[in-house]
């Protein structure tokens, strides 16, 4: 019963944070702020930029047998990426050089 | 929804695919683990469907942490889905029946991915954010089913393959860099995010970042624009 009290809360809890904005936003016929407007075009692009820092967070600088993988496999996917243009050929190398270098460096 | 809005979403949706099937499979296997078998692999990837909140559950759950602690530590690692609503806000606006849906499932990854993608020809919006929305959430279900199913019957080493999700999240990065026009938020992104991490910590970056991205964001846009608008 706790367990199941305990996941209810973090489910509320994560649908109210994601959907108070839309409801409070976007209601029909009420239009945005121009400047609200403008951050919301804005947003995309910085918050991929603050996702590719957030999911890497764990990832320990100073340790080289952390660090380099995850160095050389973000580089790997950028390179591809930029080059053949193919998202899943991208992320299948990049991971794939990540879990190598891992277990060479481990 | 409709067959053609599928078929238009699902080769846009295979990296998350990649990416949802082994995080789930990985979050599946840990649940068990834990003592908490399929039944609540589903409740959890069902009703919260957030990956990295999922994890910490785990640690609540085996932990016996109480409510308002659950509620809290919620609250500071999804706060960040409060700007993807922010930026959603208009295309979800006459999403109709579907918004409810459209804005609970509104991953890291579904945001990451609608903000990037256009809506194909021919579809209609709300129908293909409706389809990327749920291809992604079926995908992690059924990691999450399948890891809590199989437990540690899986034969080979999986250490590492959590890396999918950064590669994506550079990848989707590239591809905003060829936008000339989005560059400087994505530097801006990324520079705050950085600094707030070396500052802060991976557990306390987080909603600093955010405000000083968007505060940062607000603050810019006044100069050029100025002269830009007026009539």
């Amino acid at each position: 019963m706790k367990a199941f009290l305990t996941i209810l809360v973090i489910a509320l809890v994560t649908a109210g944070l994601r959907l108070l904005p839309v409801y409070l936003l976007g209601r029909n016929g009420r239009a945005l702020p121009q400047s609200l407007l403008l951050l919301s075009s804005q947003l995309p692009g910085a918050i991929i930029g603050f996702l590719v820092v957030y999911s890497l967070k764990d990832i320990q600088l100073g340790v080289p047998a952390r660090a380099l993988p995850a160095a050389l496999g973000a580089l790997t996917a950028a390179l591809l990426q930029h080059y053949r243009k193919n998202t899943l050929l991208s992320v299948f190398f990049a991971t794939a050089v990540y879990m190598v270098l891992l277990r060479l460096l481990a | 929804m409709s067959a053609r809005a599928l078929k238009a979403a699902f080769p846009l949706t295979l990296p998350v695919m990649a990416g949802y099937l082994f995080l789930g499979l990985g979050f599946g296997v840990l649940l068990h683990q834990a003592g908490y078998g399929a039944p609540w692999a589903l409740l959890m990837s069902g009703g919260i469907y957030a990956g990295a909140m999922q994890y910490a559950a785990i640690g609540l759950l085996t932990g016996g942490a109480g409510l308002l602690q659950s509620a809290l530590l919620t609250l500071l690692v999804n706060a960040r889905h409060l700007f993807y609503g922010l930026s959603m806000a208009r295309p979800y606006a006459n999403s109709g029946k579907w918004k409810p849906y459209l804005a609970f499932a509104l991953t890291d990854e579904t945001f990451a991915l609608l903000s990037l993608s256009p809506v194909p020809d021919g579809i209609p919006d709300t129908q293909f954010y409706a389809a990327v929305s749920l291809l992604n959430q079926l995908y992690w279900v059924a990691g999450s089913l399948l890891g809590a199913l199989l437990g540690q019957l899986l034969p080979f080493d999986l250490a590492g393959i959590e890396f999918s999700m950064p590669a994506l999240f550079v990848v989707m990065l590239v591809e905003h860099w060829r936008k000339k026009e989005a560059r400087a938020s994505v530097l801006l992104g990324l520079a705050v995010s950085f600094i707030c991490l070396l500052l802060l910590g991976p557990g306390r970056f987080i909603l600093p970042a955010m405000l000083l991205i968007t505060g940062l964001l607000l603050a810019l846009q006044k100069q050029p624009d100025a002269g830009k608008e007026a009539p």
